[in-house]
């Protein structure tokens, strides 16, 4: 029945195999299934990014692709960038600058970010700005976020 | 919410697609990068029995040039699109407008075909056909047609398909007499368009093509005319009331009327800079 479908794809750099029901999204596969719960679910139609997370190396709205579409494909989550160190500059900033109060948007915003930083953007306030519009942070007001990136980027281009 | 369920369909060419297409007789919906169908099957606006993943289809992916005309596969990514050389060598108003498309993580999934085949009021790329006086190739169970842009869009996401999918998008490639502009104005980066305007000017003639005014992208051809004859600008401005513009939360039709207006005249603005 085409409504459970065998998935085999990489998460984190480990193989994993499953049979997930068609209408399962990506993001809850992940955070129900394999317990990695650090992507978050705010809106379920990719308004507020924070279920963003990469897949073959870009970013995606976890919550617009069904775990289906994922089979064949390299899934990265917050975890994973942070256990390879990918987010250790970002983080240690986010938490220099006070970018982050409850945190429910900050997976989202790393992985943003991280995509940002790692296409080479400038340290340019409007240009980080117009980047992370697609992530919504109901706490810090951006500010200290647009400064935690600014910062990273200063300091790995000098 | 969640989408209600449906069966998983991953066809490999596209004439098993368009077979699965017919098979399920308009209950079936083809999925491209799901930026849009997603939303709507989570809100439940969309609930189909069955959805055709589109993604193993080669015969929808390539760009490449022939004979004067850009031939861009439907599954393409505005994310390829703003990366691809020949694109910007070719169609520079699409570079013009992709940065103001949604977000990265969100072009990096959808699609051109999918944009053009939802045929959203407020979307950009049904305009930029409009002024680059664009094909859509569309390919069914018996034959492939090619239907101008001026002929596609019907109405509010309402298209000329007929139980087809679209499989390419032919744009001329553009020439030293013409030049492009593009403006939109939205409330936040990346949303939709409370109205914006994409342009293509061929020596002394215009394509001027609105969108997020009305229930379609819309050219206004009295419009046109006037930038034609060179009219002063508040008389140009008077054919916007041509057009049905849309009330709804966001802004009225004045206000819409009067951001066509400021889109329009901006856009020209930076044309003859
Ligand atoms: C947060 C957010 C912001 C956005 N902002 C914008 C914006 O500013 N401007 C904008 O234009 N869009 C915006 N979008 C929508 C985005 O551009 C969609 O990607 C696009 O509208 C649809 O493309 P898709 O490939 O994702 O198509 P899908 O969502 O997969 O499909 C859309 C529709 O087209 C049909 N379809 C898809 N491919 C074909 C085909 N080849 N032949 C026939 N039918 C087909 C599907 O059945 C469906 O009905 C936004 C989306 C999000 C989530
Ligand atoms: S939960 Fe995916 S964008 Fe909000
Ligand atoms: S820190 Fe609370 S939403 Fe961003």
């Amino acid at each position: 029945m085409s409504r459970s479908i065998d998935i085999k794809l990489r998460v984190n750099g480990e193989n994993v195999s499953a049979t997930v029901p068609a209408r399962l999204n990506l993001v809850d596969f992940l955070r129900e299934e394999l317990c990695l719960t650090g992507s978050h679910v705010g809106c379920e139609h990719g308004v507020c990014g924070a279920c963003t997370l990469t897949v073959d190396g870009d970013t995606v709205r976890g919550c617009l692709m069904l775990a289906a579409q994922a089979n064949g494909k390299e899934i990265t989550t917050i975890e994973g960038l942070a256990d390879s160190g990918q987010s250790t500059a970002l983080q240690a900033a986010f938490t220099k600058r006070n970018a982050l109060q409850c945190g429910f948007c900050t997976p989202g915003m790393l992985a943003s970010a991280l995509g940002y930083v790692n296409a080479g953007g400038a340290a340019d306030r409007d240009a980080i700005r117009q980047h992370i519009s697609g992530n919504y942070c109901r706490c810090t007001g951006y500010q200290s976020i647009v400064d935690a990136i600014c910062d990273v980027i200063e300091e790995t281009r000098t | 919410m969640k989408a209600p369920d449906f069966d998983y369909l991953r066809p490999s060419s596209l004439d098993a697609a368009l077979a699965m297409l017919a098979e399920h007789d308009g209950e079936a919906m083809p999925l491209a990068g799901g930026q849009s169908l997603m939303p709507m099957m989570n809100f439940r606006v969309a609930a189909p029995e069955a959805l055709i993943d589109l993604a193993d289809l080669t015969e929808l992916r390539g760009i490449t040039v022939d004979a004067g005309t850009v031939r861009i596969g439907a599954m393409t990514r505005y994310a390829e699109l703003m990366s691809d050389a020949t694109v910007q060598a070719h169609i520079p108003l699409i570079g013009m407008a992709l940065p103001h498309i949604a977000h990265d993580a969100v072009r990096n999934r959808g699609t051109i075909g999918g944009s053009l085949a939802l045929a959203d009021p407020a979307a950009e790329m049904p305009a930029l056909m409009l002024a680059l006086d664009a094909s859509i190739e569309v390919t069914g169970p018996d034959a492939t047609r090619m239907i101008k842009a001026d002929d596609f869009f019907l109405g509010m996401f309402e298209t000329a398909l007929d139980g087809e999918l679209i499989t390419a998008i032919h744009v001329p490639v553009a020439t030293p007499a013409q030049r492009f502009g593009f403006h939109e104005l939205t409330q936040r980066h990346g949303d939709y368009a409370l109205a914006g305007v994409a342009i293509a000017q061929t020596d002394d003639s215009y394509r001027a093509a609105f969108f997020g005014v009305a229930d379609r992208a819309t050219r206004v051809p009295e419009l046109e005319a006037a930038l034609k004859r060179q009219d002063d600008m508040k008389v140009v401005l008077t054919y916007l009331d041509q057009i049905d513009f849309t009330d709804d939360l966001k802004a009225n039709h004045t206000t819409r009327q009067r951001l066509a207006g400021v889109a329009l005249t901006r856009t020209l603005k930076g044309m003859t800079a």
